[in-house]
């Protein structure tokens, strides 16, 4: 992957020339505003993952010194790293925002979530109580930190994403988008989902990271982690994703690039332990984001449109 | 190579440029996948991963060779249809610039596709088959992107390999497409010579064509200046909210994004619609005071007296505001699929979004359709089908404040949103 590195930006001059994460920011910064705008019950998907994380920091530019007029929500998987969630409720607190919690262990209960397995991966299960979740609340707006370069299927949807009274996607039949003249307007029951970092790469997220000076949980860092190989990717040992009969566990440097549902995430090897050396060895890689970390992209070539169709984030 | 020469190989030598978007036209046969999928191989925005899927796919298809189109289709029904359906963003960057492609495919809906893709773009690949030369797409796909205000068109003749890289052949096609771009009035134009299969001239020079003196494709694009454009027009500061954080302060900002022109402390404003005069105090952004904002910039800004100012309203340049107007006339893009009669006009109820003012609107008439293939109008057409381009009148319940789309593409440019059914029907740009 190609770079463009920061430059500051010249502290005097006529016209001050506007850096690629300038350009991101305000773009990100105008589509939140306009949520808060024209969407009469929004919310904001915070997971404590280092995409959300950009999505708190460009609402404080949006809104401050105001609260931000919707509040966080999470859906928890109940299989999510302890490093995270403690990283979400401190920075929500910090923030003094407002933070709503749903988790999949409740639909499990209420039985609108079914799993064949205990040890099933639950990411999939999160749409469920996502939809839940926007019901009980009544949410017409929904933002979240998904990127276009994340995946093909994203590649292709709005930055307005429009979803029916079923929370469903139709790829095929999207509001065109142009200029950046957002239709926001939705019946009762269905809603938006809002997508303001929709046009930032993996590598734009991190110096934009870098340059904010924003903390983000410890896993995103190299440290110490017992791993097993499994179909290339490193598949970290945990009480959900225990080793299989066979396999040999071995403690790595690594870091995680996502931090999804426990039992589909998978670490990367890595000794990068600031910002900076996160950058540099983005620039070098030579997999994707996904391609390195998700088992549960592998499954198909359509297997994130499909979830997606059915109400996934 | 080391990791310290890499991150030196790739550190900017002249700084960073931005953001440049834009769009790729070309018929399914120019090559136009085989370009893109060349430009994001040759700057390492393929990885490895990406490649073996698509690998993974041709082979799945039957298909020897890796097929680069695949990388840009990504939905189900078009992988197994082996169409496009619509339109894809692509990134990739160099040490100068991040670059968005908005890749905008073929087939009926190409004119609503284009038309989209080309709303945000400052430039346009027009690519041109050298075995077939200029043909009634090509002239469509200038006219489209000229329509949509792209002051940046770059020729990319490609094949060059299967005419023998003859120079002559890339003279007779850049002559005949001057000729029809000079009715346009297209600003910038410029020709190159590419091979995208063999990589010539794309982003590396190669060594094919050492007749032709001028930049590689990609050093074209990067060389694309678009910053001060917008910078030097009066300023347009459309409000998007009031922040008022309430109990304790008596702080009052206005959010919004400049659309043109610059703001500093001090600068003098007329509130539109009130007409209302005021300066500036302060421009904030999380806590800090700004010295100078410009356009593109998403600021907060703060004015020295208490007027009268909410959503959809507009701090303007005093001495050249906008105009305020309730009667627009306008060329529009009709996106639905469904068709809207001349009869029907009457009981048609839009929303009209302007900024970021939604008003209601009226198409008072039909004036004349325009041929995008040729350019020629027909007077008083019966309706419009999805992909037409017209003249038309409009009248709105409440004022906009407007520029001409061909002066300022930010205050000049529409969509209409049908009020029953909430989709976005027709794409505008007023006329000066």
């Amino acid at each position: 992957m190609s770079a463009v590195l920061e430059k500051p930006r010249p502290e005097h001059g006529t016209l001050p020339s506007r850096s690629h994460l300038d350009w991101l920011e305000s773009e990100a910064i105008f589509i939140l505003r306009e949520v808060a705008g024209e969407c009469a019950n929004p919310v904001l998907f915070f997971s404590g993952g280092k995409d959300s994380i950009v999505l708190l920091r460009l609402a404080e530019k949006a809104f401050r010194p105001a609260k931000f007029p919707f509040p966080l929500m999470h859906v928890d998987t109940g299989h999510n790293f302890p490093e995270v969630i403690a990283f979400r409720d401190a920075r929500a607190a910090e923030l003094g925002e407002r933070l709503i919690v749903r988790s999949v262990e409740d639909s499990i209960r209420r039985g609108t979530v079914k799993l064949r397995r205990f040890d099933e991966s639950r990411n999939a299960a999160q749409s469920v109580t996502l939809l839940e979740a926007i019901a009980e609340f009544g949410f017409d707006a929904a933002i979240g930190g998904a990127r276009r370069d994340e995946e093909k299927a994203r590649a292709k949807e709005r930055v307005f994403s429009f979803r029916d009274e079923f929370g469903q996607w139709d790829p095929k039949n999207q509001r065109p988008e142009l200029w950046s003249l957002y239709n926001t307007r939705v019946a009762k029951g269905e809603h938006m989902r809002v997508f303001p970092i929709s046009n930032w790469t993996e590598l734009d997220v991190w110096q934009y990271l870098s340059r904010e000076r924003l903390e983000v949980p410890s896993i995103y860092y190299a440290h110490r982690r017992p791993v097993v190989r499994r179909n290339g990717l490193l598949v970290p040992v945990t009480e959900i994703t225990p080793p299989r009969a066979g396999e040999t566990v071995e403690e790595l440097s690594v870091r995680f690039r996502t931090v999804g549902d426990i039992s589909c995430t998978c670490p990367v090897e890595s000794v990068a332990a600031t910002a900076a050396e996160v950058i540099a060895e983005t620039v070098l890689t030579t997999v994707t984001e996904r391609g390195a970390t998700r088992m549960d992209d592998q499954t198909s070539e359509a297997s994130m449109e499909r979830r997606k169709k059915e109400g996934y984030f | 190579m080391s990791l310290l020469g890499e991150i030196e190989r790739n550190a900017p030598a002249v700084g960073d440029l931005g953001v440049l978007r834009f769009i790729t036209a070309g018929s399914v046969d120019d090559g136009k996948s085989t370009l893109i999928g060349r430009l994001l191989h040759d700057t390492r925005a393929i990885l490895q991963d990406q490649l073996a899927a698509v690998a993974r796919a041709s082979s799945k298809r039957g298909q020897e060779d890796i097929d680069l189109s695949l990388l840009t289709d990504g939905l189900e029904a078009e992988r197994e249809q082996g169409i496009t359906i619509d339109v894809a963003y692509r990134y990739f960057a160099t040490p100068r610039r991040k670059f968005i492609i908005a890749d905008t495919p073929g087939h009926e809906q190409y004119t609503r596709n284009m038309v989209t893709g080309a709303s945000i773009a400052d430039a346009a690949v027009i690519l041109i088959d050298a075995r077939k030369g200029v043909l009634t797409q090509t002239r469509r796909h200038a006219a489209i992107a000229h329509l949509l205000g792209v002051r940046h068109v770059i020729v990319a003749v490609n094949k060059m390999d299967l005419v023998n890289h003859d120079e002559a052949v890339f003279e007779r096609i850049r002559k005949e497409f001057l000729a029809f771009a000079s009715a346009l009035g297209i600003a910038d134009l410029c020709f190159i010579p590419i091979s995208a299969l063999r990589g010539d001239l794309v982003v590396e020079r190669g060594e094919a064509m050492a007749w032709y003196r001028g930049p590689a494709l990609l050093a074209a694009l990067e060389q694309i200046e678009v910053a001060d454009e917008a910078g030097m027009l009066p300023l347009r500061f459309p409000v998007q909210l009031v922040v008022r954080p309430g109990t304790g302060t008596d702080f009052r900002g206005y959010a919004g994004r400049i659309e043109s022109g610059t703001l500093l402390p001090g600068t003098e404003l007329v509130a539109l619609p009130s007409g209302q005069r005021t300066v500036v105090r302060d421009i904030v952004s999380l806590g800090k005071s700004l010295p100078l904002a410009v356009a593109g910039d998403s600021v907060t800004v703060v004015l020295a007296d208490e007027i009268d100012v909410s959503r959809g309203d507009m701090l303007a340049d005093p001495k050249r505001p906008a105009r305020t107007t309730k009667a627009i006339e306008a060329r529009i893009c009709w996106l639905s699929t469904q068709l809207l009669a001349a009869g029907a006009l009457p009981a048609a109820r839009f929303v009209l979004k302007h900024t970021t003012r939604s008003v209601k609107a009226r198409l008072v008439s039909l004036n004349s359709r325009i041929d995008v293939n040729t350019l020629e109008q027909q007077a008083a057409p019966a309706g419009l089908a999805m992909n037409d381009i017209a003249h038309v009148t409009l009248a709105l319940a409440q004022p906009l404040f407007v520029d001409s789309y061909e002066l300022n593409r930010a205050t000049g440019c529409f969509i209409l949103i049908d009020e029953v059914s909430n989709q976005t029907v027709a794409a505008g740009m007023i006329d000066g």
